[in-house]
């Protein structure tokens, strides 16, 4: 692909001008605005991070299933042997498998976000930003 | 044809206010594709009433709608004020001579409903600390309400709550393990029967009004009442989405669970076990996440067309993420 600017250069300088223009807008359209500022944010992380995340889930799914292929096929078939009741919270690998592919999205989709079991932050450090939406 | 609400409200006053009362700041609260709320005030003679006008905007369809109808939620608010939760006074309910449609008019009550402000802002410094047993003894006096009679509310328990989340996950067609295998073990670990009471159904941050000295001044957001499991109450509450950002503190991001059950059963409430409480949270992630797969669907088939529909449906891998821990945790 080319570089000169890359895409996610390009989600980068839409979601600074939005930013730039959300206080012209009434409250909804601000609030609307801040939301297509985080999408273009969604956008650029996954441009940056999503073939790693992916290659990781892929590599994390294989193992599970123990055979090689794509990440579609490897979900539908991991979908569809958690469905069928062959795999459970007790088999071995199925938890840190999803525990990657979960940690790795939500780095993606929403950084910020705080999920169950995250550590408590050190006093007096700045709480994080709210969610997208 | 939209109404003229404001001109609506100028009517209601004289009726609510008697004759020389007159409206005055009169505007829209909020307002999303099928309910809004306004705010105004009547001044009559020598009196002053500051109220909130809750009305249905949209199309309302009894047989499909999970909700229930703004006269069922007036009644069971009424009801609940009497056994002495904190809620709104109902001061009128609407019928056709008002012109307004669906809607209720209700005292209005000044205090916090902002869930990231109530965990982190220092002006709920003083009071943090018991909010979760008093959000446990209120859930108690809801709990303990006879629901009025001939209001036809709806009776769901912990299979019929994943069949219906279930069925709307196969038909949304995406496929995510994580979810899959919430599903799974949550149909292994549905807890015992128990009898079951009124719920608010939507008991959280955002419905919970918060005073910087008082604690929790109001239930609001009744549209989702039912009848059920009361730890299913307790469970939402303590689902992280509704933590904001305080995943330490299960109870709404403000407190702990043993405060939250202490609270209830001082309250008189049929003392509840923590795992119980776990499973309806664990479901309440589960929920959330098809949830916000909805949200994006409605924004794929066209329905809804806002930006904030599908950046809601990436918020899926925020239960992803609390899902996989307690499924590691256990109940």
């Amino acid at each position: 692909m080319i570089t000169h600017p890359r895409t996610e250069e390009l989600a980068e300088a839409v979601a600074a001008w939005i930013d730039q223009i959300r206080p012209s807008l009434d409250p909804r359209n601000a609030f609307l605005a801040r939301v297509a500022a985080n999408a273009m944010a969604t956008i650029r992380r996954e441009i940056t991070e999503g073939p790693a995340a992916e290659v990781a889930a892929v590599a994390a799914m294989a193992g599970v299933l123990g055979r090689a292929g794509t990440y579609e096929d490897l979900n539908a078939e991991l979908c569809q042997r958690i469905r069928s009741g062959d795999l459970t919270v007790e088999t071995p690998g199925l938890l840190p498998a999803l525990r990657v592919m979960a940690d790795d999205q939500l780095a993606i989709d929403q950084p910020s976000y705080r999920p169950e079991g995250a550590p408590q932050p050190p006093s007096g450090q700045p709480t994080p930003p709210p969610a997208p939406v | 044809m939209t109404l003229d609400v404001a001109d609506a409200l100028s009517r209601l006053a004289h009726r609510l206010g008697g004759e020389g009362a007159r409206l005055s700041d009169a505007g829209r609260l909020s307002g999303g594709a099928s309910m809004e709320t306004w705010g105004f005030v009547i001044e009559g003679a020598g009196a002053r009433e500051d109220l909130i006008l809750r009305r249905r905007s949209g199309a309302f369809d009894p047989e499909n709608a999970r909700s229930i109808s703004l006269a069922t939620e007036a009644a069971l608010i009424r009801a609940t004020g009497a056994r002495g939760a904190p809620v709104p006074s109902v001061r009128h309910v609407c019928d056709d001579a008002d012109g307004l449609g669906e809607a209720y008019v209700m005292g209005r009550v000044s205090g916090e409903t902002l869930g990231k402000r109530i965990v982190s802002d220092p002006r709920f410094d003083a009071v943090r600390g018991g909010l979760a047993r008093q959000c446990g003894a209120v859930l108690a006096q809801i709990h303990a309400t006879p629901p009025p009679p001939g209001l036809a509310l709806k009776t769901i328990d912990g299979i019929g709550e994943l069949d219906r989340y279930e069925e709307v996950y196969r038909a949304v067609g995406a496929g995510r393990p994580i979810l899959e295998l919430a599903f799974q073990y949550l149909r292994k670990h549905v807890p015992d029967a128990v009898e079951p009471t009124l719920l608010h159904g939507d008991f959280r941050n955002g419905n919970l009004m918060f005073d910087p000295e008082k604690g929790l001044v109001a239930v609001l957001d009744w549209e989702l009442s039912h009848i059920g499991d009361p730890a299913e109450d307790m469970g939402w509450i303590c689902t992280n989405s509704w933590r904001f950002g305080r995943p330490d503190r299960p109870v709404g991001g403000f407190g702990d669970y043993a405060d939250l059950l202490a609270g209830y059963a001082a309250a008189g409430g049929r003392p509840i076990e923590l795992s119980r409480v776990r499973f309806w949270q664990m479901l309440g992630s589960l929920r959330w996440g098809v949830m916000c797969l909805t949200m994006y669907m409605s924004w794929a088939n066209g329905t809804e067309r806002s930006v904030e529909r599908p950046m809601i449906g990436r918020r899926v891998s925020e239960t992803e993420a609390d899902l996989v821990t307690l499924l590691e945790q256990g109940l």
